[in-house]
């Protein structure tokens, strides 16, 4: 899995943005990456920030869209540290602001 | 207010539970919760002999009764022995409650003795785990481990507890209420009506039940869905028991070693119904040839299940009773007669052939004379390998729970230690455990566990000196190299057995197998009885590993 966006390697394959809100706590970045890699389900980008009272945080990945990415948000709705999951297009801001910061 | 120290609330907030017995072993970082156990009046601790026995004990509690188990593992080298019981609980979807004994908080994360990061290890074996921050946190996580692990589709939860929360003591002033499982969801009528229609126009329908099936309290509806619609219904592995193998509509499991008919029949289905099944590979064999021709009504609890496999025509995300309840009224009577003599046609030209049958020194004749001692409300649980498939095949089971099997992970091991949790949970039930030499050798430290609780456990031994389901795949599929299967010293379980205490019965060694066996199944209490195979006794049909589900191999006579 590659921890920060690859803007340069792009793949042909059109990309998705995930949001999820999660419990904040020290575990619970292990449980979502370890789904995808478990699944071997590459995550392009990621991002995580806590959020209000810091209870929660904010997850948002960029992931490829392959035939299992529906699989795949069934898969993080299951973890009970996932409180919602929400689905947006690649265009979405988060990424593409980020961009800047990922020049070689 | 009530004060108490973490190790003494978790005890209580067990009881509360409803815990009854925890099986498991102490060690330095869980001996806080040790000494709080041994003060409970409520809970009886079963000392198990490997931390995976405890772990398999609570296993064939929570399998034969369905109700939330628990058991207990030291840091470190407890809590990996305790993994291999949680992934089986896992793909098996049993409720079970592993909690672990840790290093303390200020010693987390410094390589301290005994410490392995059982928290990173368990995430992706079980439901969900917790790592424990606070005794104050244990009034919210013990009772949400036991909501978690029986809600929805039911799974393993570990609770890791580090020694120091367990000293540390915390006031309150309300219990929490215990956990249990959430109400099941909601679920589409719309989608229920359209499995109505569909299987109402169905020409050659076929209801596949799996463990859902069980677990879900739903066998008697799925018996009545067939039998309105008089539809023929295949069971998985996980599933047996939904309904008895001698109702006329039971077509026996699917998969790799059922019957040929059965695969057969699924070839023809148009309309495959699978409640609380997953599509698994020994199943279906090679996918894209499974049911080719079939619409798939598909009814699970677990929501990623559907389109995962296969895609669902109609797929219902719910509780697999409740819908079936739902779906029953709607559900046309119908004659069928065509398909119904086609699945006969097949039965009568494909039968399940279970050679030497009437012979108790055969596998066969074995599992059916065992299964004409014991009563109906006998539990068989079983280990991995030929003897496990022989049972599948050849054992009557007729109730949800009466049987015991590591469907998904295939756990060799898995046999005596679950046996042994039936019987403690099921006082008064004889528990049949059929195992093989290779896999009774991986928990066989839990013949004293047995010796001990006086458990009312007949471990039947099918000895071939060898690992005879992989003998029997190198022989099929591996041109006869035979290698690294067959044992070079012959164990005595009997002089094993009875080092641990237990006593014995050697049907090689009797001129009368069929009299001994039943008087060692007759005797109270816990018994080996050992019974040699012959190491080239295959099970058969079988579908090479890969294949599609028509092309089985089989015995000689029926090879097709
Ligand atoms: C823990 C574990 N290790 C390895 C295997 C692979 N395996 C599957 S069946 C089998 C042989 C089982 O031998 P035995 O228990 O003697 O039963 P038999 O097939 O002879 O009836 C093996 C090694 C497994 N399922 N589980």
């Amino acid at each position: 899995m590659s921890i920060a966006t690859d803007s340069a390697a792009v793949s042909a394959l059109p990309r998705t943005v995930l949001e999820l809100t999660v419990n904040n706590h020290p575990g619970v970045m292990s449980h979502v990456c370890g789904l995808f890699a478990r699944r071997a389900y590459n995550v392009e980008g990621i991002l995580c920030m806590p959020i209000g009272d810091g209870t929660c945080s904010r997850i948002w990945l960029l992931v490829n869209e392959d035939a299992r990415l529906d699989q795949m948000i069934k898969q993080t709705g299951k973890l009970h540290d996932v409180r919602t999951v929400r689905r947006h297009p690649a265009t979405h801001d988060v990424f593409v602001q980020l961009e800047a910061f990922f020049r070689e | 207010m009530t004060t108490l120290t973490g190790a003494q609330l978790i005890v209580r907030l067990l009881e509360r539970q409803g815990i009854r017995i925890v099986a498991g072993i102490p060690g330095g970082a869980n001996l806080p919760l040790y000494d709080a156990l041994g003060q409970s009046d409520r809970i009886r601790h079963v000392l198990a002999r490997h931390e995976q026995g405890a772990g398999f004990i609570a296993q064939g509690m929570a399998r034969a009764t369905g109700t939330t188990a628990v058991f207990l593992a030291t840091s470190g080298p407890g809590a990996t022995n305790a993994l291999t019981a949680l992934a089986d609980a896992k793909l098996d979807s049993v409720p079970i409650i592993c909690i672990t004994g840790q290093v303390p908080r200020a010693m987390i994360g410094t390589d301290a003795f005994q410490e392995v990061d059982t928290y990173g290890m368990s995430i992706p074996l079980t439901k969900h785990n917790f790592l424990v921050r606070s005794a104050a946190d244990l009034l919210k996580i013990i009772p949400e481990a036991f909501r978690i692990a029986a809600s929805g589709r039911p799974g393993p939860v570990l609770v890791d507890v580090p020694k120091d929360v367990q000293c540390e003591t915390v006031s309150f002033e309300t219990w929490p209420e215990p956990g249990s499982a959430d109400h099941p969801p909601e679920f589409d009528a719309a989608a229920v009506a359209r499995a109505a229609e569909c299987i109402n126009r169905a020409e050659r329908p076929v209801l596949y039940l799996g463990g859902g099936v069980v677990y879900g309290g739903a066998s008697d509806h799925a018996v009545r869905l067939a039998e309105t619609a008089l539809i023929p219904t295949t069971m998985t592995l996980m599933g047996l028991g939904a309904m008895p193998p001698d109702h006329p509509l039971s077509m026996g499991m699917l998969g790799m070693h059922a019957a040929r008919f059965t695969n057969l029949a699924l070839e023809e289905c148009d309309v495959l119904i699978a409640a609380g099944a997953r599509f698994d590979d020994r199943a279906t064999g090679k996918v894209a040839e499974f049911c080719p021709n079939a619409k798939i009504v598909h009814i699970d609890i677990d929501h990623s299940e559907l389109d995962k496999i296969k895609a669902a025509h109609v797929g219902i995300v719910g509780d697999v009773r409740a819908v079936l309840e739902q779906l029953l009224p709607q559900i046309r009577r119908e004659p069928r007669p065509a398909w119904l003599e086609r699945v006969e046609a097949l039965r009568r030209t494909y039968p399940m052939d279970m050679p030497g049958i009437g012979d108790v020194r055969t596998p066969y004749g074995l599992i059916a004379e065992t299964a004409r001692c014991v009563d109906g409300a006998a539990i068989i649980a079983t280990d991995v390998g030929q003897h496990q498939m022989w049972a599948a095949q050849a054992y009557p089971v007729r109730r949800p729970r009466q049987w015991l099997t590591s469907g998904g992970l295939g756990t060799m091991g898995f046999g005596l230690p679950a046996a042994i949790g039936a019987a403690l949970a099921c006082p008064g039930r004889a528990i049949v455990c059929f195992s093989g030499d290779g896999s009774l050798l991986m928990n066989i430290q839990e013949l004293v566990t047995a010796v001990e609780e006086n458990a009312h456990v007949k471990v039947i031994v099918m000895n071939n000196n060898s690992l005879g389901l992989v003998h029997q795949q190198q022989d099929l599929f591996y041109g006869k190299r035979i290698f690294a299967s067959d044992y070079r010293v012959a164990v005595d379980f009997c002089a094993v057995a009875r080092g641990f205490g237990m006593r014995t019965a050697d049907l090689g060694a009797t001129d009368d197998p069929a009299g001994l066996l039943a008087e060692a199944l007759a005797a109270p209490g816990p018994c080996l009885i050992h019974a040699p195979i012959d190491v080239n006794e295959k099970v058969y049909p079988m579908v090479p590993p890969g294949a599609a589900n028509r092309d089985m191999v089989a015995h000689k006579a029926v090879a097709g």
